[in-house]
């Protein structure tokens, strides 16, 4: 029975413990399925002999693990969440790294003609026209949050929608796994869409108007809130992340001959 | 169609080749159910050889409290352990939230009630048969129930299986309090939850077929180490 028992604490403590440089950062799932993660952590790990551990959340979760202090930095792309973030004292600032863009993926027949669209206003106003099934993240994630707003940009309510708008509460892949299997209109980062392995009969119908950008955010975790917070860890990797190597690896991962992020980060913290 | 020919030609090439990452979850997703597993077997049996031999007034309804949370939504225990464990909750301080351990203690609440509930109906069977003898031996409570937990081990292996089995194939509670990180918390499932996402399914097919068949090797060596199932034994 003592040999159990120290068999069982054996097994329990020894999940416990943990190298010594290790932080935990939240990301969004869209950042995460884009692949690019499993370019840049590997090369922090090289220059900084820093292990990061990817949680891959919603934005609205990844900005919940930040405020509990469950993580020590997020990276996330819902600029009026984030401001909040920093206001109410979660994150001491907020700090720009790179972009993307989102796209209106829809089923090739098109039937709500939204390729002929001339800006993403007028793309999801002829969805919304023809009541073409929708699927929505629903989520409260980034995407689901700058969906809601492009919606309201075209003059439209999402709470007044009925049938043909199909909020789905789940990620990205998942989404676009619906929208796949109903022939249905989905906003997507441009990521997810080229990574994703599911299509169907999806086809990308209309993406490039600026207001479709897709600002990704480093927010280190305030350790006067969380004194527990790996800050000067995240500061390091803020570091990294805004510096030369970054941009060229950035800027350089490419799918399909594709490029993905445009790397945007200021030199000094605003 | 496709996707399950794809996948089951997948995890046989991921299998030959002894693929590293797919070594890695399997043995995390090993780890952490059978940790759970011991962990959650050391309450449930003795809990139900006691709920067998002593009668005491709120018995019943622990016993249908007990099976009720056989059904226990595993998503539900997850977030109950995630808010308990979280930095900003009672036992943040400790620091085991998205670590292996939380997981175990999320699949050691959700298999307990499993496995005490099993156990205990066969050990109450098993009393009936054995209460006036150990009651004219006039032995302690507590010599009863090991005598229960000994004469019924090869149900309670029947139970232990079972718990096993929620455990290893179990996601939702080991999604929330475990992150699904790369090289810290992920397993099998969550691995397929993430492939899932991803929109590759032959891949999630394959580690889901790998699940199976790890699920099968666990439950034959178990009956081989316990002798159970063969000629002569019962």
């Amino acid at each position: 029975m003592k040999r159990v028992l120290t068999l069982v604490m054996a097994l329990c403590l020894g999940t416990a413990v943990q190298a010594t440089e290790v932080m935990k950062l939240a990301v969004t799932t869209s950042f995460h399925n884009s692949g690019l993660a499993d370019i840049l952590v590997p090369q922090i790990k090289a220059d900084l002999d820093l292990e990061v551990q990817l949680l891959v959340v919603g934005t609205g979760q990844a900005l919940k693990l930040g405020r509990s202090g469950d993580v020590d930095a997020i990276l996330v792309h819902s600029k009026a969440a984030e401001e909040r973030f920093v206001a109410e004292g979660f994150a001491p600032h907020r700090r720009e790294i790179m972009y993307n863009d989102f796209v209106v993926i829809g089923p090739v027949a098109d039937p709500a003609g939204a390729q002929g669209a001339t800006s993403a206003r007028q793309a999801l106003q002829l969805i919304a026209a023809n009541r073409a099934d929708f699927v929505s993240r629903g989520d409260d994630s980034g995407t689901h949050k700058k969906e809601q707003q492009l919606w309201r940009d075209a003059g439209l309510d999402p709470q007044g929608f009925d049938g043909w708008y199909k909020p789905v509460g789940a990620g990205m892949g998942a989404a676009l796994n619906t929208a796949a299997g109903l022939g249905a209109y989905v906003l997507a980062d441009r990521a997810s869409w080229l990574n994703f392995g599911n299509r169907g009969g999806l086809a990308l119908l209309f993406s490039g108007d600026p207001v479709l950008f897709n600002q990704y955010a480093f927010l280190p975790v305030d350790a006067g809130r969380h004194p527990h917070v790996q800050s000067a860890l995240a500061m390091q990797l803020e570091g990294w992340l805004t510096s030369d190597r970054a941009k060229a690896l950035i800027n350089g991962y490419e799918i399909n001959g594709e490029t993905l992020f445009t790397f945007n980060a200021a030199p000094k913290v605003q | 169609m496709n996707d399950i020919w794809g996948g089951l030609t997948q995890a046989v090439w991921l299998v030959v080749t002894l693929d590293a990452e797919l070594l890695e979850i399997s043995l995390r997703s090993l780890q952490v159910s059978v940790s759970a597993l011991i962990v959650a077997s050391l309450i449930a049996m003795p809990l139900a050889a006691f709920l067998s031999v002593k009668r005491f007034r709120m018995r019943r309804a622990v016993i249908a409290v007990l099976n009720a949370l056989m059904g226990l939504p595993p998503v539900v225990v997850g977030l109950v352990v995630y808010v308990l464990l979280s930095r900003s909750g009672p036992l943040g301080v400790l620091g085991l939230l998205f670590s292996p351990t939380a997981m175990i203690i999320a699949q050691v609440i959700i298999i307990v009630p499993l496995i005490a509930s099993i156990a205990h109906q066969s050990l109450r069977d098993l009393w009936q048969e054995y209460h006036d003898l150990l009651i004219s031996m006039n032995v302690t409570q507590r010599q009863k129930m090991a005598t229960l937990l000994w004469d019924a081990r090869r149900a309670l292996l029947t139970a232990a299986l079972a718990g096993f089995g929620r455990a290893i194939g179990e996601v939702g509670a080991i999604m929330v309090v475990g992150g699904n990180i790369d090289h810290a918390t992920r397993v099998l499932t969550t691995a397929i939850a993430l492939e899932t996402g991803k929109g590759e399914f032959a891949l999630a097919l394959a580690l889901g077929f790998v699940l199976i068949a790890l699920a099968i090797a666990i439950n034959l060596a178990i009956h081989w180490l316990g002798r159970t199932e063969r000629e002569g034994a019962w």
